[in-house]
């Protein structure tokens, strides 16, 4: 499939080659697909978000891109990123190691299990370069981790480089790790649901050091989350993901506002904590996301959608000028109605 | 911090007592008179009356536990009901022969096991990992007196490479010392392995699932570097733990190795003492192996301090 | 909108957890513990119908016959057919492990139990002094026993059940612990149920499964503290037969005989090692979120 590139559908693509390629990106445990053909690419400096709920395989996807995951797993299709020479799918420990970290980056979800409770934050976030030797040796090495804290705005950065990271709050531990994340300037920082384990008053911290420090470093962005609002204020483009396949995608300005899927309508719907049916009541989406393996064939979202036919039990095409704008639904929401009430 | 440390030593101060006065009251319930024990039924009242005074017996026991324990902290052990020696010398020169079987039991152990465990930790999906788990299982199995029984047969009987028993002071032949120390430390070291492999393997799998391991990951470590500068530190609190527990068995164990293998040890002490009735030479071994055990402890609970940091700030 | 055909607002059906019976994968250690401890069971149970020979018969004409013929194993160096001492021995072994197992139980269950439900200065005081017993290896205490009272059976078993008390009570007291966080034991207390009811009626049926596999793991250590203690010639005194002391008879022998230290030592460890593999078996299978599952 060839890329359309320039603007469609409201999305400005790269002319240039995109920092991340993905094409075609499956997950299986054994001979169970979690995820399905994930098209995906980023632009330099891009910010991308990836949403869905828990268990819609979003996770799965960003541990796939970094070659991460778990033992058991397999991913499918290619991961390409802009100046390596390989598929970071299928590629072996001792290539994947020199990308990881240095070309490309990882925030996780749990920071007060990120961090290494036996080592030094500084010595943590030192060793980052220290294992690409982007610094030349350990003293700058550690002169240089100060400094990242002190960009992700620890307070006392000379003092937090010498603390372990039980001395430090959830959410200065996570600046910890975006700290180590940014260490090598990489070209693409993922972020996999960040915020969702702290206080709301910290996420929105957390949120701007994420979208300065990859802003800073022209590097690109792809933030996974369930959390709608933080979509909106971090990226420019999203993909919304259900049962391991990508059901919509578009500009965030475009999505939000003029869902066509029946899944992001009804995500959308269940977010807006205005829109009450005539009961008074707040709208949800009926059921709950299947366990992996237990999605209907043909359109996953079939057995919760209030829309759906029998034409249902087929996979639905994928209807828009590219994979970057567009959804897979028989029965779409129609254009110029806003977000409606799903349930 | 020092807190801790403080509250630490007060256990170990209090443990100690505790376990002496535990130790003394076990033997005093003795059904009939140690001198009389140790002298034999044929002995003269007299002579049992004057064995009594000599050794205090005659004294009431909360005396008898003060002067015993009173000349513990001094290193002086008493005298033999028996042979009228003093014990404190034979204990030092029996404990040293011990404390060789022990503590090159436990690096043999410890060498072993730390690999080993590991790559059944890396392995545990596939067909070696699960081959060497069953092996290990067995030298679980095995007890060290059985596991020697069993290495005489094969070394010193049908392959005559090495001899079946025996002790020699490492001053007095180096050669040879290290000739007879061979099987017996063997016969401890392995079993010792096996148990610890398993434990060695459990918290190495356990490491492997914690997200500073995939964080290790995405900085760019490899699977085997990630372990060695991330995993080995935090899989070492439990891997100590069971040290410490299992030095008990180990001095345990010693005993009846030292008897199957013929050292002069102090597990031969404490057997011979039990066949000649001396019974204030059992106390003061008994004793002897309590205190090693407890003051291992308390070296374990200080190390935790230095391996995990979260430690030092608790309480 | 909605047509009749739609499959929607339905409500999950696919959210039904599977059961925990139905995970309960039977797992090979289970399997093959199983198989061994039966057998030893088997064998003990056929010592009592038949034996080939009097396991203590002396006869100075059959001394240190080999294997085969009438005597399948040989014979020692009293002429005693090691076969049917082997199959006497088990009863030994088992009645040792019976015996100190049960010892353990009863006294280290309740007490563990009443370590988890008293107050804290009188729980943990009572942890701290069930510590101190663990620096005291069972044959450590066996000996302590027998050095007073003189080596046999009796002792025997007292000393191994007494010094296997402390992991039995130390493992109770942290199940029971868990239980007295559970809801159901926090609604027996405030509908006015007593310490002893909700210890019997609740506590002590939910961590029966713990006493099951700690008494496995007990019975292999059971069975190695009897075996070295007959070695030592403070176990079962002569001229019943016990497998430690088949191996402490035998090391004179072992330049001329070896078999006859082998196959009591094998009869040894295929006993432990049975009894480890069903108590790591019955942990699994018990409770499947201790093991690996992933």
């Amino acid at each position: 499939m060839t890329t359309p590139l320039g603007v469609e559908g409201g999305v400005a693509l790269a002319q240039t080659a995109p920092v991340l390629d993905v094409r075609g990106l499956g997950v299986q445990v054994r001979e169970l697909a979690l995820v399905h053909d994930v098209d995906l690419r980023i632009g330099e400096g891009e910010r991308v978000g990836l949403i869905g709920e828990s268990g819609s395989g979003k996770s799965l996807t960003a541990f796939a891109i970094m070659g991460l995951l778990p033992e058991g797993l397999r991913a499918s299709g290619s991961v390409r990123l802009a100046g390596v020479g390989f598929d970071l799918v299928g590629a072996d420990e001792r290539g994947l190691s020199r990308v990881r970290g240095r070309d490309i980056a990882m925030v996780f979800q749990e920071p007060m299990t990120a961090l290494n409770p036996t080592m030094r934050v500084g010595d943590q976030v030192a060793e980052a370069m220290l294992v690409h030797r982007t610094r030349p040796d350990r003293r700058s090495a550690a002169r240089a981790a100060v400094e990242l804290l002190a960009q992700v705005r620890l307070p006392d950065p000379a003092d937090a480089a010498r603390a372990y990271p039980h001395q430090l709050s959830g959410g200065q531990r996570q600046r910890v790790v975006v700290a180590i994340a940014l260490a090598n300037d990489p070209a693409l920082l993922v972020c996999d649901e960040p915020t969702t384990a702290l206080d709301v008053t910290v996420q929105a911290l957390l949120l701007d050091l994420v979208v300065r420090g990859v802003q800073a470093r022209d590097a690109a962005l792809l933030f996974i989350t369930h959390d709608l609002a933080v979509v909106a204020t971090t990226c420019e483009r999203v993909l919304v993901m259900y049962g391991g396949r990508v059901v919509e995608a578009g500009s965030v300005q475009d999505v939000f506002t003029r869902p066509r899927h029946r899944y992001t309508e009804g995500l959308l719907a269940a977010s807006d904590l205005d829109a009450v049916d005539h009961r008074g009541r707040l709208a949800t989406i009926a059921g709950s996301v299947p366990s992996a393996g237990r999605f209907p064939a043909g359109c996953v979202f079939r057995n919760r959608c209030p829309h759906a036919t029998a034409e249902c039990a087929s996979v639905p095409q994928w209807s828009g000028p590219s994979r970057a704008v567009g959804f897979a639904c028989f029965h779409p929401a129609p254009l110029g109605a806003g977000p409606q009430d799903a349930a | 911090m020092a807190l801790r440390v403080l509250r630490r030593i007060l256990v170990l101060v209090a443990s100690l007592a505790v376990s002496s006065v535990v130790v003394f009251a076990f033997m005093a319930v003795l059904p009939g008179d140690p001198a009389r024990v140790a002298l034999g039924v044929n002995a003269s009242p007299a002579a049992v009356a004057e064995l009594r005074q000599q050794f205090g017996l005659d004294q009431p026991l909360a005396q008898q536990y003060l002067q015993w324990i009173g000349g513990l902290l001094r290193f002086d052990l008493g005298q033999s009901y028996v042979s009228q020696a003093q014990i404190a010398p034979q204990i030092a020169d029996r404990l040293q022969v011990t404390l060789w079987l022990v503590i090159t039991a436990t690096i043999l152990a410890i060498v072993m096991a730390v690999p080993m465990g590991t790559i059944m930790a890396l392995r545990h999906r596939q067909l070696s990992g699960l081959a060497l788990s069953a092996i290990s299982q067995i030298g679980v199995a095995v007890p060290a007196f059985l596991a020697g029984i069993l290495l005489i047969t094969v070394f010193a009987v049908r392959l005559g490479w090495l001899p079946a028993n025996g002790w020699t002071p490492p001053a007095q032949d180096p050669r040879m010392f290290v000739r007879q120390l061979v099987l017996p430390v063997l016969s401890l070291g392995l079993v010792q392995a096996a148990v610890l492999t398993r434990y060695v393997r459990s918290a190495v799998l356990d490491v492997l699932r914690e997200d500073y391991l995939r964080t290790a990951r995405a900085k760019g470590l490899r699977p085997l570097p990630a372990l060695w500068r991330h995993g080995l530190r935090n899989a070492a609190v439990p891997v100590v733990t069971v040290l410490a527990l299992q030095l008990a068995t180990l001095l345990i164990g010693a005993v009846v190795v030292e008897r199957v293998f013929v050292i002069p040890g102090l597990g031969s002490l404490l057997l011979d003492s039990v066949s000649n009735r001396d019974l204030i030479v059992v106390q003061d071994v008994v004793m002897i192996l309590v205190l090693a055990v407890l003051l291992v402890n308390f070296l374990v609970d200080l190390l935790y301090l230095v391996i995990d940091p979260r430690m030092r700030d608790v309480r | 909108m909605s047509r009749p055909e739609s499959p929607g607002y339905q409500p999950p059906t696919s959210e039904v957890p599977v059961g925990r019976g139905a995970r309960r994968a039977v797992n090979p250690s289970l399997v093959v513990g199983a198989v061994i401890v039966g057998a030893v069971i088997a064998i003990a149970l056929l010592s009592f119908v038949w034996m080939p020979h009097d396991p203590t018969l002396v006869d100075a004409s059959k001394r240190l016959l080999p294997p085969g013929g009438d005597y399948w194993l040989g014979t020692d160096k009293f002429g005693r057919d090691v076969f049917s001492q082997i199959l006497m021995g088990s009863r030994t072994t088992l009645f040792v492990g019976v015996v100190a197992v049960g010892v353990a139980a009863v006294i280290g269950v309740p007490l563990g139990i009443l370590a988890a439900m008293a107050p804290r200065w009188f729980g943990e005081p009572l942890m701290r002094g069930n510590d101190l017993v663990l620096a005291f290896p069972a044959l450590l205490l066996a000996i302590m026993f027998s050095a007073v009272y003189g080596g046999s059976t009796l002792v025997a078993m007292i000393a191994i059940g007494v010094a296997s008390i402390p992991s039995f009570a130390r493992l109770i007291r942290s199940g029971a612990l868990q239980v007295m966080d559970t809801e159901y034991v926090m609604a027996a207390r405030a509908a006015g149920r007593g310490p002893f009811a909700i210890a019997v009626h609740h506590v002590l049926p939910n961590v029966s499964s713990l006493v099951i596999v700690q008494a496995s793991v007990s019975f292999a250590i059971a069975v190695l503290a009897e075996a070295a203690l007959s070695f030592l010639g403070y176990g079962t005194p002569p001229p019943t037969p016990s497998w430690g002391r088949m191996l402490q008879e035998s090391q004179e022998l072992l330049w001329s005989a070896p078999r006859l230290a082998i196959v009591p030592a094998v009869a040894i460890a295929v006993a432990v090692l049975g009894f480890n593999l069903l108590g790591d078996g019955l942990r699994d299978y018990l409770d499947p979120k201790l093991e690996d599952r992933r």
